[in-house]
């Protein structure tokens, strides 16, 4: 697969170089050629990458050995840095007006979720303190308004709309005036997808920013999206002046090169990445974590701030030495289900850690239906075979489903995936494993 | 500012046909730039009639041959960058310049309409397919429509019911994404402007439960097709791919024998990553095409050509546009046309 590591495609070239005093134009070549693949592979857009390598070039050739680094490790560091450089060195907070209300206008192209994302921010904004409303300016995607609705009402926070007769500009218009005088302090306004080709409807933008004089204008992009969102960010931002970009659907198996291309060619921060299509599913955005995504480097970080953020440190003990003992049982499993239930799906947190194969977690993933069901099966075993499931036969398997009120396949589906989970294990408390999970540090636990 | 800018900026909308443009010969580069950044989407331009010529690669072939005699390196170079930019991905892009390097080599191609024909005859041989078909003999048939949130696929079924029924074909569809918000009433209106009745439960509830219903009123009604509405899923979740296989079991159950389309619908604008998609949804078998949405755009979609070239599932359908006769069926010469700007046939 195309997609695998640049981690480790670099440090067989490092490896290559094991002992060089300096750094030869040749093995910059081969570098840099890695880098432009994995880029690219990434959909870093064409033009970016051929300016990134450019400057990387200039400073890796002819570097001299520094006492703890080779020269190998000093170019991965060089990438790193000026990725993280290209990417915004620090995360940017969203900003509010002086005068309420503060009004956000949220754009991008059809399908990139701005519906979902007004809802989700205004989620955020609210835990920040904020009373929002969120105003329904789409009167031309079927049932966009209905959708926008409902997701309020999901929120309970407040939908201002006028059905799909009004102009957008009067609507934004007069929902801000509603704000004012109701004392809302956060004013969302969800809008029509739209090309950014399309001159009439980005100038219906221009009309109600000029309308409504947003404190910030929002792009919201799809992670997914290829070499066309530098042309997509370039003509919303040069059309409209964006002030930031929400980017959605990062919870698919995307590299997200697109994150560097719009940042690049807009020079505006990235505010928030979109997790999930739950209303929560929102977080801010990290520049040096995505940096090493789309490099394939493992998100090391995220993963351990969300594991610490979810468990104790005397349990993770506890299962890291059941790990290493193999004495993991149907309990733990059950105890551990609640757990990662707190922590969001199992893959996602795995498939962070560089050198896990997302792959091999397939099948691990968690299923909030399932997961009743799972309770369900379990608390129907006795303690013995919670501890030995190897004596759960045929028989113990009518038993244990019908006293749970699921199907012999429900049961042997547990059983299943409790004998995947325990292999997996087994590869944690392995050689590698070990020293992966000392690799995470004063963490002490495997996910 | 190019000349060529200038006057496109003044008139909005408006073609400028090569032919009446002073020679600009040194301002080569710029002028591929505009071809590249173009204001307008390159299917509008097709389907208006309107190609711009002057900017083509087509017309840079014929200056290099005319200035060097011969296809030189820069050429490759050139086509590898468009096919990149175009999200064909760089292994494939790769294959095909280095396939095309060694026929030019060979067959010692030298002129313009040969470089052409090479480029084209190198493509069209991975886009090669029924396009534009569905192999719906039964009746009932069953089309399915699936793909990652936000691509177009409730917008798809809108043009595809409205496509069948102007057919002459008795039509219902199935709202079986019971899970985004408003999806049902967005289906909906769709429906109505088709003119096609749709079988719907309430939001939140089982999607498989609707799909029974709906080919209980099928079977009722005698209608021909059966259209299926699903909600947008990420490939990467297991759970929700596992509803996908159950709705496919309830359909092989109740509607045995039937011939069935799985669609996967993918935007044009997602760039690797629908690689990705059309893979890990042929995982669950019987996809049968793909519809490509969203071409009305700057985005080329050139990511189809690495898909076809891996798994051999055919381009169906293309949508153009928010309208429900923005569809059209997929033609591999246009597209390889609007790749390249490349011009007669
Ligand atoms: N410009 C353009 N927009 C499209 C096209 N197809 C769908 N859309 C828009 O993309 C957005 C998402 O479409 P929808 O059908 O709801 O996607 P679904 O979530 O896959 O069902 C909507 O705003 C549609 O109007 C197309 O071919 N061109
Ligand atoms: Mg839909």
């Amino acid at each position: 697969m195309a997609f695998e590591g640049l981690s480790e495609k670099l440090a067989a070239l490092v490896k290559r170089m094991k002992g060089q005093v300096r750094v030869t134009d040749k093995d910059v070549k081969d570098m840099m050629r890695e880098i432009k693949l994995a880029l690219l592979e990434a959909d870093v857009s064409f033009k970016v990458v051929k300016d990134f390598i450019a400057t990387i070039s200039e400073r890796a050739i002819g570097i001299d050995v520094l006492e703890s680094l080779t020269p190998g490790q000093q170019i991965v560091k060089i990438v790193h840095e000026e990725l993280i450089r290209l990417m915004g060195s620090v995360p940017a907070k969203i900003t509010y007006s002086s005068a309420p209300p503060s009004v956000y206008m949220l754009c991008g192209l059809q399908g990139a979720g701005k519906t979902t994302t007004a809802g989700k921010l205004g989620a955020v904004l609210r835990k920040d303190g904020k009373r929002p409303l969120l105003v329904a300016c789409d009167i031309y995607r079927p049932a966009a308004v209905k959708q926008l609705q409902v997701v309020g009402g999901q929120l309970n926070i407040p939908v201002f709309e006028m059905g799909t007769g009004t102009d957008p500009v009067t609507i934004a218009q007069k929902a801000v005036a509603h704000a004012k005088s109701m004392m809302y302090d956060v004013v969302i306004i969800d809008t029509a997808g739209r090309l950014h080709i399309d001159e009439i409807l980005m100038d219906e933008l221009k009309r109600i920013s000029k309308a409504v004089k947003p404190q910030e204008i929002l792009l919201v992009v799809d992670s997914m999206t290829g070499q066309d969102a530098v042309n997509v960010a370039g003509a919303f931002n040069e059309k409209l002046g964006i002030d930031g970009i929400i980017l959605t659907k990062m919870d698919g198996d995307t590299r997200g090169g697109a994150a560097l291309s719009t940042k690049a060619i807009t020079g505006k921060p990235i505010k928030y990445a979109c997790i999930g299509e739950k209303l929560g599913d929102i977080e801010p955005f990290f520049p040096d974590r995505m940096a090493s995504r789309i490099l394939g480097m493992g998100d090391v970080l995220s993963l351990i701030e969300k594991a610490q953020t979810a468990y104790d440190e005397k349990s993770a003990m506890d299962l890291e030495k059941k790990i290493r003992n193999q004495t993991f049982t149907l309990d733990d499993f059950l105890e551990q289900m609640q757990q990662i239930k707190k922590m969001g799906p199992l893959q996602d947190l795995l498939g962070m850690l560089p050198g896990v194969d997302a792959k091999a977690l397939k099948g691990m993933q968690f299923d909030e239906k399932q997961y009743g069901r799972t309770m369900a099966v379990i608390q129907s075993m006795t303690k013995r075979e919670r501890s030995y499931p190897n004596i759960i036969n045929a028989s113990r398997r009518i038993r244990i489903s019908k006293g749970s009120g699921t199907t012999v396949q429900d049961v042997n589906r547990l059983l299943k995936q409790f004998e995947d989970m325990k292999k997996m294990m087994k590869q944690f408390s392995g050689p590698n494993g070990k020293k992966m999970l000392k690799g995470l540090g004063g963490m002490k636990r495997p996910f | 500012m190019g000349l060529f800018d200038k006057l496109k900026k003044d008139r909005p909308g408006i073609e400028i046909d090569a032919g009446t443009m002073p020679q600009e010969q040194s301002e080569q580069p710029e002028a591929l730039e505009v071809m590249r950044d173009s204001k307008v989407g390159i299917f509008t331009r097709l389907k208006n009639g309107l190609m711009k010529t002057r900017n083509s690669i087509t017309t840079r072939i014929d200056q290099m041959l005319a200035g060097f005699g011969k296809v030189d390196e820069e050429l490759f170079e050139e086509l590898e960058e468009i096919l990149i930019t175009s999200d064909v991905g760089m292994a494939t892009a790769g294959r095909i310049v280095e396939d095309l390097r060694l026929r030019v080599k060979r067959d010692r191609i030298a002129d313009g309409d040969g470089v052409r024909r090479a480029i084209r005859e190198e493509i069209a041989e991975i886009l090669a397919s029924e396009a534009g078909t569905m192999q719906l003999r039964t009746k009932p048939s069953v089309i399915l429509v699936i793909g990652v949130n936000g691509v177009g696929k409730t917008t798809s079924i809108g043009k595809i019911a409205h496509m069948l029924k102007q057919e002459g074909k008795k039509v219902v569809v199935a709202a079986a994404d019971t899970f985004r918000a408003a999806a049902i009433e967005q289906l909906e209106i769709w429906t109505n402007r088709a003119d096609v009745p749709l079988i719907k439960h309430e939001e939140g509830s089982d999607p498989a439960a609707v799909i029974f219903d709906a080919i209980a009123a099928v079977k009722a009604r005698g209608s021909d097709i059966l259209i299926v509405d699903t909600a947008g899923r990420l490939h990467t979740k297991k759970n929700l791919m596992e509803e996908l296989k159950k709705i496919y079991r309830i359909i092989a159950r109740e509607l045995p024998g039937a011939d069935m389309e799985t669609l996967l619908v993918l935007d044009a604008t997602t760039g690797q990553n629908a690689v990705s998609q059309a893979k890990t949804f042929s995982e669950l078998g019987g996809l049968t095409g793909l519809v490509l949405t969203k071409l009305d755009g700057t985005a080329k979609g050139g990511i189809i050509i690495s898909i076809m070239s891996e798994l051999n599932v055919p381009v169906k359908f293309i949508g153009v546009g928010e309208k429900i006769d923005d569809l059209q069926p997929f033609d591999p010469d246009t597209f390889v046309e609007a790749l390249f700007g490349l011009t007669e046939l």
